[in-house]
């Protein structure tokens, strides 16, 4: 019965502020499992805050902002590192230097700041149940705040290094700025590795079990407590398919060994790093579909 | 004739299907004790078939259904948190949704720093949550309870803060799947009160109930899913009087009463 008017634009919907929801909404099925990947980044990008905030908020349930609770972050590995530097010691049978402890100290940090994106990521996707089940937006933001606490609970940590790093002896060259290069490769292997734990926790719930036997032997096979000179014999192999041999090593390089970083194995981090970010990122977003009915 | 951009919803020949699996706790230890004795668990739901239905802005609508009809699914696809297998949404406007019960998902935070980690995951930037902040804990009525870790809450309290959060969100279209019947009847009828003047205001709502009564209150058009299906569409008092003849229930106070 209405007669037909041009405008069919009803009352509220003048674009006044689409800054933020979108007015337009367009939900197909994901060709190949995967959502559009352009506007996917665009959501990722304009919600970064949300990845930031949840990484804030979490720390400070945790009381890790607090002095005892920072403090507690810092004395962990350098226990860890006087164990280990015991063990070397009476295993190895000669006395070490102060160097060692500090190349010992310098591969636990950047070793747990690994460890630690693994295991937090794991928990991340399975942990944001409820909100996964009410909201729509990129679930990649969830094992990226874990990423994200996972950078601020490790820069406190370089603090200590550095004043054991003079304590030792140790210049301070240029060199020594390699380390953001090589922390940046760590960062998006570490990222990767944080995609993939927290979509397998979502299936495998005992996932999060099995990690720390797993970094426990990863450990033993990546030159924290040796140095790369040394893997010799069946270690050798390890050079070419551990990714943190390259990584840590040139760590290790730079930092407490005041040397140029080997090119080769800066090349063979940057596509460490490259190839499991990217993986990491297509496996999630492959099976993120799925998370709202599977938690 | 309405126009197609009148819209509020249009879904079209929508299908969801996906796994999962029997077990709560799904875990790498019993996918291979099940290896082992070669049974699989991993099942096939087909949650919604062939849906296809519009809405235009300004109108609430209901939907009907039993336990498993696919309600909750329907109204995941729409929020666009469960992509479709198969057909297309379209959604002119924004959206808000109150589909699982809890705004925020970590009970160790304050309700406060819930209530922004939620904003900022719906897409608000700082200064928008800020503006509305007040008025989300005021609507709530929570008192000292905002700056409270949320496992403190009870389930009402839980309900009074999403559905606040949900409805002051300025959206176009608010979903809401059965979100009040946590709520103590003083705060119904505060919510009911505000999804009306929602609706004066040319909002678009879908509602998920099985209080028949909010249903007849509410909406001005019903929807009655059956085993994912549209079984029928219309007035709410013709669909409520075919779904209960379909169950076999009469009316009486125990169907009519939960928003």
């Amino acid at each position: 019965m209405s007669t037909p008017v041009t405008s069919v634009v009803p009352p509220r919907k003048i674009a006044e502020d689409n800054e933020f929801t979108s007015e337009h909404h367009v939900y197909e099925p994901h060709r190949v499992g995967l959502p559009k990947l352009g506007p996917y980044f665009r959501e990722l990008w304009r919600r970064r805050h949300f990845a930031i905030e949840l990484g804030r908020t979490s720390m400070r349930a945790n009381q890790t902002q607090t002095f005892f609770g920072q403090l507690w972050l810092v004395i962990n590995p350098l226990l860890l590192a006087g164990v280990y530097f015991l063990l070397v010691n009476v295993v190895s049978g000669h006395h070490q230097t102060l160097t060692y402890f500090a190349h010992l100290v310098a591969g636990l940090f950047a070793f747990y700041f690994i460890a630690g994106c693994m295991n937090t990521g794991a928990q991340s996707v399975v942990g944001g149940g409820r909100l996964i089940m009410n909201t729509a937006f990129p679930r990649l933001l969830l094992p990226l705040s874990a990423v994200y606490t996972a950078i601020r609970r490790f820069l406190p940590t370089m603090i200590i290094y550095f004043v054991l790093h003079f304590a030792a002896g140790l210049p301070a060259s240029p060199k020594l700025l390699w380390a953001i290069a090589i922390y940046a490769e760590m960062v998006l292997f570490a990222t990767g590795l944080a995609f993939i734990t927290s979509t397998l926790q979502v299936y495998f719930r005992d996932t999060s079990s099995f990690l720390p036997y797993l970094t426990r032997i990863w450990l033993y096979l990546s030159p924290v407590l040796y140095y790369v000179e040394d893997m010799k014999g069946t270690l050798r192999h390890f050079i070419y398919i551990n990714p943190l041999v390259p990584i840590l090593g040139n760590w290790g390089r730079v930092l407490t060994e005041n040397k140029e970083p080997e090119f080769k194995y800066l090349i063979a981090g940057l596509i460490w790093g490259l190839a499991t970010a990217g993986a990491g990122a297509l496996f999630f977003m492959s099976r993120e579909r799925e998370f709202a009915v599977r938690l | 004739m309405p126009s197609d951009s009148d819209l509020a919803i249009d879904v079209n020949d929508v299908s969801v299907t996906y796994r999962t699996t029997f077990e709560k706790t799904p875990t790498f230890k019993d996918a291979l004790v099940r290896l082992g004795r070669g049974e699989r668990v991993v099942r096939e739901i087909k949650a919604l078939n062939n849906v296809s239905f519009g809405l235009d802005h300004g109108k609430v609508l209901g939907i009907l259904g039993a336990n498993g009809a696919g309600k909750s699914t329907l109204m995941r696809t729409l929020g666009g948190i469960l992509p479709p297998s198969s057909g297309r949404i379209e959604i002119h406007g924004r959206v808000s949704t109150l589909l699982a019960l809890g705004v925020g998902f970590n009970n160790k935070l304050t309700g406060r720093e819930n209530v922004v980690l939620g904003g900022l995951a719906a897409g608000l930037n700082r200064d928008q949550i800020t503006q509305r902040y007040e008025d989300i804990s005021a609507f709530a009525g929570l008192g000292d309870f905002m700056d409270m870790p949320m496992r403190t809450y009870s389930s009402g309290m839980f309900a009074r803060l999403a559905f606040s959060v949900a409805v002051h969100m300025d959206p176009d279209i608010l979903l809401i799947d059965e979100a009040l019947s946590a709520g103590d009847a003083k705060f119904k009828r505060k919510a009911t009160n505000k999804m009306k003047e929602l609706c004066t205001q040319a909002r678009t709502i879908v509602l998920v109930s099985h209080g028949m009564a909010s249903i007849r209150e509410m909406c001005t058009d019903t929807i009655w899913l059956d085993k994912g299906r549209v079984v029928e569409r219309g007035e709410p008092n013709d669909v409520i009087r075919a779904y209960e003849d379909f169950l076999g229930v009469k009316e009486d106070a125990v169907t009519l009463e939960d928003v």
